[in-house]
């Protein structure tokens, strides 16, 4: 499904974030990267999503070429990814309904579709009574629910989740774990990038480490070992 | 297609709204732009106005001798008026009429009556009072047409000599009003302009994160600079609203106390002879500097 061919990036001046890195991941799988801070796990999310071209190597979407395909076709592939950040990314000029709502309305759906669709997700992430709030006035807990749901109303085949207990508390942290792993149970691919130790020891997933822009471990059912 | 051209309306709206502080500085610093363009308008009607008074009341004069037959003077009005396209207006004073207006003029003064009478005849000579469109240059070609032309045996003198500096100080005065007035004009709308692009940079500035998001769930470009777009036209067109109005107000308040000043200026009539004109400066420029400010920012942090 996504696939990295010797990926280099490297940042002006001259300072390479990542340095020839290779590595696949299949549909349904849920694949954790990890590596301490500045390490490169936002450069990945970045050339998945194809905000950046790599300076080496190639970063293919389902086969498809992110650094020769055309900017319609990014746009289709970004809409097709549920992502979820340490800084949430909501829109802050929008209310939590809106949030939701402007993936699908971006995606071209029908108005009583998205009605329904942001409804029942919201309904789900216990964020109905809600619905009028803007996001500064949710916690941050709440906030990185409004992100969840974002990213699950448009039903992504793939889940980028960047950091996305790195601004939360424990019960919260565990929430949104479990509710990843519900997601990838359900047939979802998902791509978790942390740092969070505890976390990645009791997933038991596949674990791909990243050191000094390296991999230097790709297992099957890792552990946090840096 | 539609839909999503109605989407980016409805998001345009929202963000108008929803960022009152924003919205508001955009369009009074957008208020105040028009304002100084609108302001360049009348004073380029001033200006012209002022100009062409100034211009018509130059003339160089060919006095015709004693005795000459107003048929001769009128043929050679004609043609003068062949040989010399530059002339605005030629009109013949009979000595009788320049008799008339000297008199006229100079009512009450009781020492010019005794010299008239003790004169005892009319002193005054057939003449032909000649205008041309301005340009120094033309006077002079007029006047020496003149000494040179068939009729020259029948002038007793052309008074271009006499102008000569007048003419050239006028028409100096009146290119530069002119010249400078485009000048400072465009030097204005430029640093209007400018004061206008920062200001609806911050206000974009400010969704430089929402931007970012928004390309990252996969909104299309236009998706995103389209509701900038549309805030820019609103912008725009609620500024030209208050302009045309403070503009129409200020020219019916000032229009009597110019008219003091400048006899035959309507300030208000200018407004109103002009309206639709002004409308589209107004409008145009509002909205034109309104869209191209939202254009250039948002394209910078779509590349991002």
């Amino acid at each position: 499904m996504i696939k990295f061919d010797k990926v280099t990036k490297i940042y002006p001046p001259n300072t390479a974030v990542l340095k020839d890195v290779s590595f696949e991941i299949n549909e349904g799988e849920f694949v954790s990267i990890i590596g301490k801070s500045g390490v490169g796990k936002t450069t990945i999310t970045r050339l998945i999503l194809g905000l950046e071209d790599p300076t080496y190597g190639d970063v293919y979407f389902r086969n498809k070429n992110m650094r020769i395909t055309d900017h319609l076709q990014i746009h289709k592939i970004r809409r097709s990814i549920g992502g979820i950040y340490q800084d949430y990314k909501l829109l802050p000029a929008k209310t939590v309904y809106e949030n939701v709502a402007y993936v699908l309305e971006v995606k071209g759906v029908e108005q009583n579709e998205i009605r329904k669709e942001t409804d029942k997700v919201l309904e789900t992430i216990g964020l109905k009574d809600k619905i009028n709030n803007f996001p500064k006035e949710l916690s941050g807990g709440e906030q990185q629910r409004l992100a969840v749901a974002r990213a699950l109303v448009i039903h992504p085949k793939i889940i980028i989740a960047d950091e996305p207990t790195g601004n939360l508390d424990p019960y919260n942290t565990y929430e949104v774990i479990s509710l990843l792993e519900k997601i990838n149970k359900a047939g979802t691919t998902v791509i978790l990038l942390t740092h969070n130790r505890e976390i990645i020891n009791k997933l038991g997933k596949r674990v791909i480490t990243l050191v000094g822009g390296e991999i230097i471990r790709d297992e099957a059912e890792g552990r946090f070992i840096i | 297609m539609f839909t999503n051209i109605s989407r980016i309306i409805k998001f345009a709206f929202q963000d108008f709204s929803r960022n009152k502080g924003v919205s508001i500085a955009a369009i009074f610093v957008l208020i105040v732009t028009i304002l100084l363009v609108t302001g360049l308008f009348f004073f380029q009607g001033i200006a012209s106005y002022l100009t062409l008074e100034i211009q018509n009341k130059i003339d160089i004069t060919a006095y015709f001798k004693e005795g000459t037959p107003e048929q001769d003077i009128l043929n050679a009005k004609d043609e003068i008026l062949k040989i010399s396209p530059d002339i605005k207006n030629i009109e013949y004073v009979s000595p009788d009429q320049a008799f008339q207006a000297f008199s006229e003029k100079h009512m009450g003064d009781e020492v010019l009556a005794r010299a008239l009478e003790q004169v005892g005849s009319n002193p005054f000579l057939p003449s032909l009072n000649i205008t041309t469109t301005g340009d120094p240059l033309q006077y002079e070609q007029v006047a020496n047409t003149l000494q040179t032309s068939g009729f020259a045996e029948l002038i007793e003198k052309v008074d271009f000599s006499e102008k000569k500096d007048t003419i050239e100080k006028v028409y100096s005065i009146t290119t530069n009003i002119n010249r400078y007035g485009i000048i400072i004009g465009i030097l204005l709308i430029l640093v209007a302009m400018l004061v206008v692009f920062n200001t609806i940079k911050l206000a974009v500035d400010s969704s430089k994160e929402e931007i970012a998001t928004m390309r990252i769930v996969g909104a299309s470009d236009w998706f995103i600079r389209g509701p900038f777009i549309i805030q820019g036209i609103i912008y725009g067109f609620i500024a030209f609203i208050f302009c045309i109005l403070i503009s129409g107000v200020f020219a019916y308040i000032l229009s009597p106390k110019l008219s003091v000043i400048m006899p035959g200026f309507g300030m208000f009539n200018y407004f109103l002879t002009n309206f639709w004109i002004l409308v589209l400066i107004q409008l145009g420029f509002g909205t034109a500097v309104g869209i191209l400010s939202s254009l250039i920012v948002v394209r910078k942090y779509l590349q991002v």
